[in-house]
């Protein structure tokens, strides 16, 4: 699972949907894998508008990366920084969650992320 | 013809083979109305589209729109994503993408140097019911083939902790796996009529759906209680289309696939 999956994720429990702490979800005892990916400018320029950025600070902090600037960059200032497009490029795209957990900020709900992928369902009593 | 992704890798044991109804949504989604719809819906956007196949199964479809992402959407710029009930099936799904992908960047790396890339960015295969992992308002595109056979009852509903993807299933879990991916319940249309309730949600404001469907899920009537749901926004109109239909049964298209989206008129 790449890192930019955490910035569509949410708490699946409904009662969580509506509350500002259930996204992003908090990473826990990660183990990340690094993927050598070609890197794509223009990709990552289409991205960057869809991206929440202050979710995505709080996911790059949790998992040991350095703090993003507060403001996002601009589609200029990724054409003329070489550092911050590759930054972003590693975190988002060649970083993978294999292992550890997800959890809701708001019901503390654990989602398990195993070989890479999360598991969203729910125990019955939640659903 | 654009090239079906490698399947073979996937345990049809557990996970649902692609049959007519994959094949028919690899052929609607590549025809040449609904790429021209993609690609001016898409194609010359500067927000890459999220992209989410509900249900992917084998994974044959999201490979296949990610590895001719150029071809369908007009661009490469687009997010693949897909969410499935079943483990195995996810596991199935992020294999068929990246070999589907590795394929077609070895085929196109003979063409020209300066040719354009031709696939799309796969994030990741999620284990979940539907939709609900994911955050409203963030899908561009959901593409479902959903269990459509009209059967006496739902199979129970998966819950966690469910099977991981290293654990050893036995002949019932497997049959309860492959049972999740076909039985509709009443009319074929349970879980079905789920996924088009939480449509409004989940699409944003330029989304669209491809959903499957058989005669028996009386499709003409979905198709019209989607279009009744125009005026919920302002100036906003919900439209439902038949777009790709395969073998007449006794004078009925068997299957259909139709899309569902929402155009703003301001
Ligand atoms: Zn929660």
């Amino acid at each position: 699972m790449k890192v930019l999956t955490l910035n569509f994720l949410t708490c699946a429990v409904k009662a969580c949907k509506t509350t500002n702490n259930s996204f992003p979800l908090h990473p826990k005892d990660a183990e990340l894998v690094h993927d050598e990916i070609e890197i794509n400018r223009d990709l990552l320029v289409n991205v960057l508008p869809r991206i929440d950025w202050t979710a995505l600070r709080t996911t790059s902090t949790e998992l040991g990366f350095p703090t993003l600037p507060e403001q996002p960059p601009t589609a200029e200032d990724l054409q003329q920084d070489e550092k911050m497009l590759k930054e972003l490029h590693a975190l988002l795209l060649e970083t993978q969650m294999m292992e550890g957990k997800l959890v809701c900020g708001h019901c503390g709900h654990e989602y398990a992320v195993r070989e890479g992928i999360a598991n969203f369902l729910l125990p019955s009593h939640l659903v | 013809m654009l090239p079906t992704p490698d399947t073979s890798h996937v345990p049809y044991q557990r996970v649902y083979e692609p049959a007519e109804d994959s094949f028919l949504l690899l052929d609607t989604l590549s025809s040449a109305t609904e790429t021209a719809y993609l690609a001016r819906r898409f194609g010359s956007s500067i927000v890459a589209p999220l992209i989410l196949e509900v249900g992917p199964g084998s994974g044959v479809v999201i490979a296949f729109l990610t590895a001719n992402a150029r071809t369908i959407f007009g661009t490469s710029d687009i997010l693949t994503l897909g969410v499935d009930v079943n483990g195995f099936a996810c596991a199935a799904t992020e294999k068929t993408v990246s070999r589907a992908v590795v394929t077609e960047n070895n085929s196109s790396s003979t063409k020209r140097q300066d040719e354009e890339r031709e696939t799309g960015t796969f994030l990741a295969a999620v284990q979940g019911d539907l939709t609900s992992p994911l955050r409203p308002g963030t899908i561009d595109m959901l593409v479902f083939n959903p269990p459509y056979v009209p059967t006496a009852e739902l199979p129970a509903a998966a819950f966690a902790p469910s099977s991981s993807s290293t654990q050893t299933t036995t002949f019932r879990q497997d049959s309860h796996l492959l049972e999740l991916s076909y039985a509709g319940g009443k009319d074929g249309m349970e879980t079905t009529d789920r996924l088009i309730a939480a449509l409004p949600i989940i699409l944003s404001k330029r989304g669209c759906a491809y959903i499957l469907l058989c005669a028996q899920n009386r499709p003409e009537e979905v198709k019209e209680r989607v279009r009744r749901w125009s005026g919920g926004g302002v100036g906003e109109v919900w439209k439902a289309e038949t777009v790709g239909t395969s073998g007449k049964q006794a004078g009925w298209e068997k299957l259909q696939i139709i899309r569902i989206w929402r155009e703003t008129n301001v």
